[in-house]
């Protein structure tokens, strides 16, 4: 059997471009939360350069052979952010992007939180915090026994940091020293209930993965020059699993959701959603009528 | 008779598997001298992970790992392994239907003298109602040695439960046969259905109630999920009465499983389900504790001769 050539990260993009991308899935998450009725915009539009940056720039992925050996692995352990997850995979080409509407309905493989084998490029079944961190310290580890190249990427939130599993990852993976494996915060502050710091202050979450033996940066995770940075230093430390500590702000790019915790959990109306779109830049922004092909294709 | 531990024949066929199969990788939570499986991390060590005392990170490494191609066995005492990563388990394991093979020992009140906290009873019942999930409770380590061969050779999550307590080796007996119940012996009054360290007390009962004109049949299912309906059902129709005997609740475990197979394949007869009531364990040696709880020879014999005089 002949093994396809190892995947590729995708060509280098400029910053206008960057930001174009992450437009995009901005727009694809307003447009499939609202197609939904219900789901959570917030977590999503606050990751948008962490995803265009990893799909677009980082992870060495091959589409049409989206089960290759030596690819990049990413696990979204907090999976209720997957509308950032769907998008990327779409728009990097996995499925089509006219399958995004069908986010959350009866029948659809985009589940409300990822499903592993409903579509190509989900790595993990995921959406139980706590659970999906220590999946992706497992395939690290595995890709350190059998010394392949391929490194595992995980994204975290400061509302996962509060179970109790994650601190059992982060001795292990600090213990079998996966300088393999890179950890992306969502620390955004808000949870479902509120501010993270009234319903269960986290603390420092940087310096606890330090205490615990990790490679930490703390960065502004809306700043593409500082995920790149951050990506390159995670990737020449071999040694120690790495954490990028990324202060983000939920529901970034849309004003009515910045920094609110409502839209943690809850879909935007019809005017909420035309007045996303316009914000995002959208070209038919009034046009709520997700399943139309041609609002996907712009 | 020789005796030995379930967990121990465990030891030795998983360091055997490792010979043969490389892609076998085992963990262990800081247990491994007690599951045994340190016979293997001696022998692999670059296959062999202790996780420490963190079973639910265990469980999701797991996965990871099998994500990654590798077959895993993941071992630690029944309790924590099936109760505290019961969430990860279902989560990571059995949906995204993974190739990781928990082996848990120190499962029933047999564990002895470590009392109730330790005294694993709701496994089965925890396991088998999960989808995808197969479930191993062999009854020596003769039936452990050939269930570790089996369950690695087939795909998706199993679930095997081992004892600490070293329990007679029943040679004579029929081969394991992954998914097929072993028929210990044939009578036509009575059907004794167990599993695990219960197969050889209900043997010893058996002897009992056969000087009293009892002929039992003793079905041995070892496989508890897929449960062997044919075998079970035939061994209910043969004797017109059926008493499952186990070391666990009687609420969700063997017994359930035989009256579900039984209701839905039109061979109910009069049943009863014998094991643990609604209590938990408590502390002592195994053999005080078979005695307390009516699972040794001569307390199912008792139960057998109530239930037969209430049937009749």
């Amino acid at each position: 059997m002949t093994l396809a050539a190892p995947p590729q990260a995708p060509a280098p993009q400029d910053a206008t471009e960057m930001a174009e991308i992450a437009n995009r899935i901005r727009r694809d998450v307003i447009r499939m939360v609202h197609a939904a009725g219900c789901g959570h915009p917030g977590g999503p539009l606050g990751l948008a350069e962490i995803f265009a940056t990893l799909y677009f720039q980082e992870l060495r992925l091959d589409p049409e052979n989206s089960e290759h050996p030596l690819r990049d692995r990413l696990i979204l352990s907090n999976g209720h952010c997957c509308a950032v997850l769907y998008s990327s995979l779409a728009r990097r080409g996995f499925f089509p992007v006219e399958k995004l509407h069908t986010f959350r309905k009866f029948g659809s493989p985009l589940q409300g939180h990822p499903h592993r084998g409903a579509l190509p490029g989900i790595e993990m079944s995921t959406g139980s915090l706590g659970n999906g961190v220590s999946v992706a310290a497992g395939m690290a580890l595995a890709a350190k026994m059998d010394r392949l190249d391929s490194r595992i990427y995980a994204i975290t939130s400061d509302g996962e940091s509060q179970e109790g599993q994650p601190w059992e990852m982060a001795t292990a993976a600090a213990h079998y020293g996966l300088g393999n494996l890179t950890l992306l915060l969502d620390w955004n502050g808000i949870q479902i209930d509120g501010r993270t710091e009234d319903v269960m202050n986290p603390g420092d979450i940087g310096a606890k993965y330090a205490a615990f033996g990790w490679h930490v940066q703390e960065i502004d995770g809306h700043d593409f020059q500082a995920l790149s940075a951050a990506l390159a230093a995670a990737k020449a430390e071999t040694e120690r699993p790495s954490l990028l500590a990324c202060r983000t702000m939920i529901g970034k790019g849309v004003s009515y959701m910045e920094d609110v915790s409502d839209f943690h959990g809850m879909a935007p109306d019809d005017e909420q959603a035309i007045l996303a779109l316009k914000e995002l830049g959208d070209p038919s922004p009034d046009d709520l009528d997700h399943a139309s092909p041609g609002l996907w294709s712009t | 008779m020789k005796t030995e531990a379930t967990r121990a024949a465990y030891g030795r066929a998983l360091e055997a598997l490792g010979h043969s199969r490389t892609d076998v990788v085992v963990l262990d939570a800081d247990l491994s001298g007690s599951t045994k499986t340190a016979a293997f991390g001696k022998s692999f060590p670059d296959r062999f992970f202790n996780m420490g005392v963190a079973e639910c990170n265990m469980m999701g490494f797991a996965a990871g790992l099998a994500l990654s191609g590798k077959t895993v066995f993941a071992s630690s005492f029944a309790i924590f392994a099936a109760g505290k990563a019961w969430e990860q388990i279902r989560q990571s394991i059995c949906v995204p239907n993974l190739n990781v093979k928990i082996v848990a020992s120190h499962a029933g009140i047999t564990v002895g003298e470590d009392g109730a906290s330790h005294q694993m009873l709701e496994d089965i019942a925890l396991m088998r109602v999960l989808p995808r999930m197969k479930v191993v409770v062999p009854a020596d380590s003769k039936q452990t040695e050939a269930a570790v061969e089996a369950i690695a050779t087939t795909e998706g999550p199993c679930y095997m439960r081992t004892s600490r307590a070293a329990t007679p080796v029943m040679d004579d007996a029929p081969d394991f046969v992954f998914g097929k119940a072993v028929v210990h012996r044939k009578g036509s009054d009575l059907a004794l259905v167990a599993c695990g360290v219960e197969v050889y007390q209900c043997l010893l009962a058996a002897d009992e109630l056969s000087q009293e004109g009892v002929e039992c049949t003793i079905v041995d299912c070892a496989t508890v999920d897929p449960l062997d309906a044919e075998t079970v059902c035939e061994a209910a129709r043969t004797c017109g009465r059926v008493m499952t005997v186990e070391e666990h609740q009687i609420v969700g475990g063997l017994g359930e499983a035989v009256a579900g197979t039984l209701l839905e394949n039109g061979a109910l007869v009069p049943m009863r389900r014998h094991g643990m009531t609604g209590q938990f364990g408590q502390t002592g040696p195994a053999a005080a504790l078979l005695d307390h709880y009516h699972l040794d020879g001569p307390g199912i014999a008792e139960k057998a001769r109530r239930f037969l005089g209430e049937t009749r």
